[in-house]
């Protein structure tokens, strides 16, 4: 099992697609932040819904490419950082690969699956497939329809956060599930952070079991997820995305907050 | 004298009735759906993105992470699912929008002001949108109404709602009506069933035809005789302030 900074230095390569999922509930921050420790370069980052630990990789200047379907912080605004990558270019630029929510979680499902792509009712009408290349339109062979076809998505590492895991390495997680079983099955390795390993996993209603063969690597990361939510054991800290927004705002403000963060402030 | 943005979430609630299943966006869409739960549709069902089905929150949830939405739901399923089992095929009957901009026929824009490739302003992007402005059976948009939101021709289409007229959803295969009422905090809009281009019908109080020109980025077209909206009863505003109290 060991630390996390063993596991994020083992699985993250430099040049690496890779997906943190979490949608709003049980993000991987603590993996993140290591992520940004270890100073990786050129990632392509994969999630539907990039917020603040997005922000600041893509700040810290770990990205080249984000493909997702929603940026911002959620209650609060803007996602400061990723805006002034696109808009100004600044650490670096930011190449986007945008899509809707319905034709992400599908390339998740077709990565998941083993499939080369997914179709779904989707993104007619809008100004979507003129911007994205991986939107396409293809004709149902049965009945003739047109219909949004949509690549698999297959990170190199999906990185997710759960409530908990056993000594084998088997994972528990519940509340809202998200999209992280697909990402993790659609990625070549993945790594799942979890608040606490147990004896034995107590069965939850609803619960998903990642068994320990479908995962690569399981680190107890206790208050992992913070400042997001891990239903049964914490809170949404509310100040802390508040307190984002005056702190990404601003390059120098930024800086500081970065510059602490590796220092282990 | 009534505050806009009170009237607004109220006729939002209002629009919401029986036992409607409702996809409800973070936002003054959920606090309007939440009234309406409150009010006079204790049975709508709220299905929210992040996948919960009948979420019965007693306060509003903070972001659609909040684990309130899961605790009190009928059902708690992964996102592929909402998307592909539930709004995909059409089992949903209100979809409930926001939008940076909106133009006369409908369309939205949550995903850029300027060029795509050189943005003025980056926007959070699509989100759920497309599909829910695709396949629900109708489309309520509730926006703040003012030349910047309320322009002429949207930047970017994140979402369909009437392209440029009458027909064009029905000749795209989209199955849902698209736009069908748009709320904001001056008045009600909806589309002309001859021309798909949107129309104030309803007045809020203390609100002229003027006012609402004044924010409107296209030529305005008025029905011959707008409705005044009914301002707030006292029962809706003492829901609607206990439930934002109950979520400071």
């Amino acid at each position: 099992m060991g630390s996390l900074a063993e596991a994020v230095a083992d699985l993250v390569h430099d040049g690496d697609v890779v997906a943190l999922e979490g949608f709003t509930h049980l993000i991987p921050v603590a993996a993140g932040q290591e992520v940004i420790r270890q100073g990786r370069r050129g990632l392509t980052l994969v999630r539907m819904t990039p917020d603040i630990v997005y922000d600041q990789l893509i700040g810290a200047g770990c990205a080249t490419k984000l493909v997702f379907s929603w940026g911002g912080n959620p209650g609060v605004g803007s996602l400061h950082r990723f805006r002034d990558a696109l808009e100004h270019g600044w650490p670096r630029p930011l190449e986007v690969e945008e899509h809707s929510h319905a034709g992400m979680a599908n390339r998740y499902v077709a990565g998941a699956s083993g499939l080369p792509f997914a179709v779904l009712r989707g993104y007619v009408g809008t100004d979507l497939p003129n911007v994205t290349s991986t939107i396409k339109f293809i004709t149902c062979p049965f009945t003739g329809e047109q219909l949004a076809a949509v690549p698999a998505l297959n990170p190199d590492v999906a990185i997710i956060h759960a409530q908990r895991a056993d000594r084998a390495g088997n994972v528990q997680l519940w509340g809202l599930v998200g999209v992280q079983k697909e990402a993790v099955l659609a990625a070549k390795r993945s790594l799942v952070t979890v608040e606490e390993i147990v004896d034995e996993l107590t069965p939850v209603p609803g619960a998903i079991v990642l068994p320990s063969w479908a995962v690569t690597r399981v680190v107890a990361v206790p208050g992992g997820a913070h400042p997001s939510y891990a239903q049964g054991y914490s809170e949404r800290d509310n100040a802390y995305y508040a307190a984002w927004d005056p702190i990404s705002r601003d390059r120098d403000t930024f800086t500081e907050w970065l510059t602490a963060l590796k220092e282990g402030r | 004298m009534t505050d806009p943005d009170e009237m607004m979430t109220v006729a939002a609630a209002r629009a919401l009735t029986g036992g409607q299943r409702v996809f409800v966006g973070i936002g003054l869409p959920s606090t309007a759906a939440n009234l309406a739960r409150r009010t006079h549709a204790p049975d709508l069902v709220l299905i929210y993105e992040s996948g919960t089905l009948g979420s019965k929150p007693d306060r509003l949830p903070a972001s659609i992470g909040d684990g309130i939405l899961a605790e009190t739901a009928d059902a708690v399923i992964g996102v592929p699912e909402v998307f592909n089992y539930w709004l995909q095929p059409g089992r949903i009957d209100v979809g409930f929008l926001g939008a940076a901009q909106l133009d006369r026929f409908g369309n939205i824009n949550t995903t850029v002001i300027g060029d795509y490739h050189a943005p003025k302003v980056r926007l959070p992007g699509a989100g759920g949108a497309p599909e829910i402005a695709a396949s629900c059976g109708e489309v309520f948009v509730v926006v703040r109404q003012s030349r910047r939101s309320f322009v002429d021709r949207v930047d970017f289409v994140t979402s369909f709602g009437h392209g440029r007229g009458p027909g064009e959803r029905a000749r795209l295969g989209l199955r849902g009506a698209g736009p069908t009422r748009v709320i904001t905090d001056l008045g009600v809009f909806r589309p002309d069933p001859a021309t798909a281009e949107l129309v104030l019908t309803d007045l809020h109080p203390g609100v002229s035809v003027d006012d609402v020109r004044a924010a409107t980025g296209w030529d305005l077209r008025v029905v011959p005789e707008p409705g005044r909206t009914p301002p707030p009863t006292d029962d809706e505003l003492a829901a609607l302030r206990a439930l934002k109290e109950a979520s400071a």
